[in-house]
């Protein structure tokens, strides 16, 4: 019982998919209330959470492969709130759509509990089951929409997500075959005790692991479905992608090589890796990015660059002493900053794109005359991507390049802050669109209360922790407390 | 509190701007005029109160803010006599452009909220003693300045908005860099701090290096030659009121910081920088003075001369004497001034007659007395005049650097010489000469308005020309105690 307990978080949310499910083919007459189910659960996971951190009394389950810590609870919350978000501002979108409602939010909601699962796991095949249960719908979804491109973008995303897993077996079966176990406090244990003898093994599976995990992160050499699949996905389901995998990612990645693979003989190796791929994703996102004429194909090259961003976080996994966990916590911080500012940008979009029925830049033109709300929401939204203050977004880079410097990664934080300067640029080239260009028309663009809800409490997130940004980042710091100092 | 109170009341009055409804958009002004004659009045008691005797920041405030992993940022703001006189050139001018702006009828409300936030972040600026909190608000600056270009400009406004703003992020990221690399090294984002750590020796980069990073994010906004290019584009075509802030006080940001944040925490590297500041500025000055004579856009002409005017700013920095370093400051103030009332003589003119071609206007002193006797009065402050604040300025750079840069002084007076072709030769081409007919049915100045900016720029013009011991009083201590530093 008390291991269900713990993952009490998780269960809310599959509930809450088998009631939804449960309602559209029973009482489809009451379709209308499935997103209000979804959020009902996705409170009731939340409200779990807190019980558990109230309590503050960390514990595994299941055999110590699910753990409850600061960590996941710190990802709890996250996600529950990435999926309330993209559910809100699904509701317009669904209802046009009308067919297979009730699938829709299921989908998202198991993805989501599979996130939870991820953000939880502490053992390699847990980790493995977690990730498909949160990809499986994911592709899914991503075919979800009517045209070709969506199609295409579900086969796709399909595709090259089963060649990751595969690689990411791989790397796990030979870290199994290194070490002899597949939990994660274990496999550390074994590495430290054999010493450098495995170490080309060690790199190699680690590799693999990145290889596999670089395509959810989204992060160059792996990104190439990225702009097709952001394109053509629904608008919804991109923004969930581009938040929720991604964050989902990352949360696994960073427990992995700080928790099993931070033997000091090893880190230095995986920081190199991280920065190369660190600096190539985001000089590469944004290059890409500038010539892009389609905002939803620029955020998607957008969100490989800020991936690259996290990752200088990753890449700090060297640095010593009671600095070990500034990188970590730096990822932390910079996930649930990027939550709130890529979120509300995608809400702003879809808003926009309900209206206009394109997505092209050109035509977000004089914007501000037809919704200066909007306008003004997606403008700091873009702000706060480029990391410019007084954004979430600002202190976010702030703590990440921090943390590179106190590695002795000071080139990459360099590197980092060019890529700022040239991110800024066709971040700001929107917001210039929108705010001085020549309208088409005058008509007003009108949002929907959920859409405006969503979009609200994402800017709201943006700016308010852009000007006190310090509860943020303590649960950040408490999150990464759980890697300890070395 | 008092800072914390001036510094933020613009804002407060923008958003009151911005509350007010659609059909009291009228209102929009009198809401910003109160505001920021109530920012004005806050900081005059304050330049009064301000006790001379005392060492030191004055009226500090400090909280801590963020904790950014190994440091902590505050909220701490503080004036010496340094920022003092800035602080109320900025909310004098802000009064100014506010009123300048009466004209303005297209989206009032945006715009005049815009103006004062601007306000408040070059009064954050200039208060601020925590390095990353004056970053802050020196980002800050970038959203209404871009808006009022882009949006209330003329002529190429998109363009010259993103050049602006792209310019000043250019050189911020370099700033940045050198902030974090001196705080990694300090473990600490406090001025006052930094200027008494000494030697920065287990840094990431050099002394040499972090000073250079810094002074470039600075350097683009004096500007100095060759990084100046944004601003004739920016003045050409930003609204009257933006033109007068963005060379009355914006410019003065990028002065400000050299001195209190490179000076002051590296005067190592400061000395050793020493000679390429004046060569710069002896550079600026004249290159700036020649491209002048070859304006035929009269704003772009008065951008081009402030080129050449903060030339002179960065040769007394440069000499890093107490007279010079207090001369720059001076230079500084006079500059904002004067410049801000040419800029405001040279708006009301293309209001009426809606260009700015220096070739399509002559003899306007027969049409419009007024605004041709101010120009007149701006243009001789400009390029010097004994008994206007302009002549004060110059002399004492001029004085404090010649024992050190000897050529360079030689070269900034022949600029200054030229300063006089340009303005001489501009006023003859314009407000004299043949009349010409096409101007007959424009009136001269004559809203309330347009006459208190006039009179009142002209006024304090006069006031510092004659009674510069009323800022030297607060300014020297403040200057010595940084001069100190370089001699130690």
């Amino acid at each position: 019982m008390s291991s269900l307990d713990i993952v009490g978080p998780q269960l809310a949310v599959l509930v809450a998919a088998g009631v939804v499910i449960l309602i559209d083919a029973l009482v489809p007459q009451q379709r209308r209330l499935l997103p209000y189910v979804a959020l009902v659960g996705l409170a009731a996971s939340a409200a779990w959470t807190t019980v558990w951190v109230a309590r503050d009394d960390w514990q595994t389950a299941f055999g110590g492969t699910l753990a409850l810590d600061q960590y996941s609870t710190f990802f709890y919350y996250l996600f529950a709130g990435i999926t309330a978000t993209v559910v809100l501002a699904s509701i317009d979108w669904v209802n046009r759509e009308g067919r297979g409602q009730g699938e829709y939010y299921a989908l998202i909601l198991t993805s989501c509990a599979g996130l939870m699962f991820l953000a939880a796991a502490r053992d390699l095949i847990t980790i493995f089951i977690a990730l498909e249960l949160s990809s499986i719908p994911q592709y899914i979804l991503a075919g979800w929409g009517k045209d070709e491109r969506s199609s295409e973008a579900g086969l796709k995303y399909l595709l090259l997500g089963a060649i990751a897993s595969a690689l990411l077996l791989y790397g796990m079966a030979l870290l199994y075959g290194a070490t002899g176990t597949t939990l994660l406090s274990e496999i550390r244990a074994a590495i430290e005790a054999g010493g450098e003898a495995n170490r080309s093994l060690l790199v190699l599976a680690a590799t693999l692991l990145i290889a596999g995990f670089g395509f959810k992160m989204a992060v160059v050499p792996f990104q190439m479905w990225v702009p097709d699949v952001y394109q053509g996905a629904p608008t919804p389901v991109a923004a969930y992608l581009s938040v929720g995998s991604k964050a989902a990612a990352f949360a696994v990645v960073t427990r992995i090589f700080f928790e099993a693979l931070g033997a000091r003989f090893l880190s230095d190796d995986w920081s190199n890796i991280f920065a190369v791929l660190a600096a190539v994703s985001m000089t590469l996102g944004n290059v890409m990015a500038i010539v892009q004429t389609d905002i939803k194909r620029m955020l998607g090259y957008s969100s490989i660059a800020q991936a690259g961003t996290f990752m200088i976080g990753l890449a700090a996994i060297s640095a010593s002493g009671h600095e070990f966990t500034l990188g970590a916590s730096g990822v932390l911080l910079f996930l649930a900053a990027y939550a709130f500012t890529n979120l509300g940008a995608f809400v702003a979009v879809i808003a926009i794109s309900q209206k206009i029925g394109s997505d092209q830049i050109k035509d977000y033109a004089g914007m501000w005359r037809r919704s200066p709300v909007l306008t003004v929401a997606l403008s700091f939204c873009l702000v706060s991507l480029s990391g410019i203050p007084p954004t979430v977004g600002f202190w976010a880079k702030l703590y990440v390049f921090n943390a590179g410097i106190r590695a002795d990664l000071a080139w990459l934080v360099i590197v980092g802050v060019l890529n700022s300067v040239i991110s800024a640029y066709y971040y700001l080239g929107v917001a210039r669109q929108m705010f001085v260009g020549e309208p088409e028309s005058t008509e007003p663009v009108r949002t929907s209360p959920s859409l405006g809800l969503s979009l609200g409490v994402a800017t709201l997130g943006v700016l308010v922790f852009g000007i006190l940004p310090m509860p943020l980042i303590s649960a950040a710091k408490d999150a990464a407390v759980i890697f300890g100092q070395h | 509190m008092e800072l914390t109170v001036l510094v933020f009341l613009p804002a407060a009055a923008a958003v009151l701007v911005l509350l007010l409804p659609q059909r009291s958009e009228a209102l929009a002004k009198y809401v910003a005029l109160a505001g920021s004659l109530a920012a004005l009045a806050l900081s005059i008691y304050l330049f009064f109160d301000f006790d001379m005797g005392r060492e030191g920041f004055q009226y500090a405030v400090k909280k801590d803010w963020v904790d950014i992993g190994s440091f902590n940022l505050q909220y701490h703001l503080g004036v010496d006599g340094l920022s003092l006189p800035l602080v109320v050139l900025t909310t004098f001018l802000t009064v100014a452009s506010v009123l300048v702006s009466f004209s303005v009828t297209q989206r009032q409300r945006a715009y005049y909220a815009a103006l004062l936030v601007l306000s408040t972040s070059v009064l954050g600026v200039f208060t601020a003693l925590d390095f990353l909190l004056f970053f802050l608000f020196w980002e800050l600056e970038l959203f209404p300045m871009f808006l009022l270009i882009a949006i209330w400009g003329s002529g190429r406004k998109e363009y010259s908005a993103t050049k602006f703003v792209l310019y000043t992020i250019a050189g911020s990221a370099f700033m940045l860099v050198g902030i974090l690399v001196l705080a990694f090294s300090a473990d600490t984002f406090n001025i006052v701090d930094l200027g008494q750590h000494g030697a920065f020796s287990d840094a990431l980069f050099s002394e040499r290096w972090i000073f250079l990073f810094l002074f470039v994010g600075f350097a683009v906004k004096l500007p100095i030659v060759p990084l100046h290019t944004w601003l004739p584009d920016a003045h050409s075509d930003a609204p009257t009121a933006v033109s007068v802030m963005l060379a009355g006080v914006l410019l003065k940001m990028g002065g400000y910081g050299i001195i209190r944040t490179c000076v002051t925490i590296m005067p190592g590297a400061a000395d050793e920088y020493s000679i390429w500041f004046a060569a710069i500025g002896a550079a600026s000055v004249l290159y700036g003075a020649f491209i002048t004579l070859r304006q035929t856009d009269l704003k772009r002409l008065v951008a081009y001369s402030s080129v050449s005017h903060m030339g002179i700013v960065l040769l007394g920095i440069g000499a890093l004497g107490s007279a010079s370093l207090a001369g720059a400051t001076y230079q500084m103030l006079a500059h904002g001034l004067i410049t801000g009332l040419l800029f405001v003589m040279v708006g009301l003119m293309y209001e009426r007659t809606h260009t700015r071609e220096i070739s399509r206007l002559g003899g306007l002193a027969r049409q419009m007395p007024l605004i041709t006797t101010g120009i007149v009065f701006a243009g001789f402050a400009s390029l010097g005049l004994p008994a206007l604040a302009g002549f004060i300025a110059e002399v004492t750079i001029f004085l404090g650097s010649f024992q050190r840069y000897e050529w360079a002084v030689l070269i900034s007076i022949f600029g200054v010489v030229l300063s006089a072709g340009y303005i001489l030769w501009m006023l003859q081409r314009v407000v004299f000469g043949p009349v010409r007919h096409e101007w007959d049915d424009l009136h001269d100045q004559q809203h309330w308005w347009e006459h208190s900016v006039v009179v009142g720029l002209a006024a304090l013009v006069v006031l510092l020309g004659v009674y510069p011991a009323l800022v030297f009083d607060r300014l020297q201590p403040a200057i010595d105690s940084i001069v100190m530093r370089v001699g130690s």
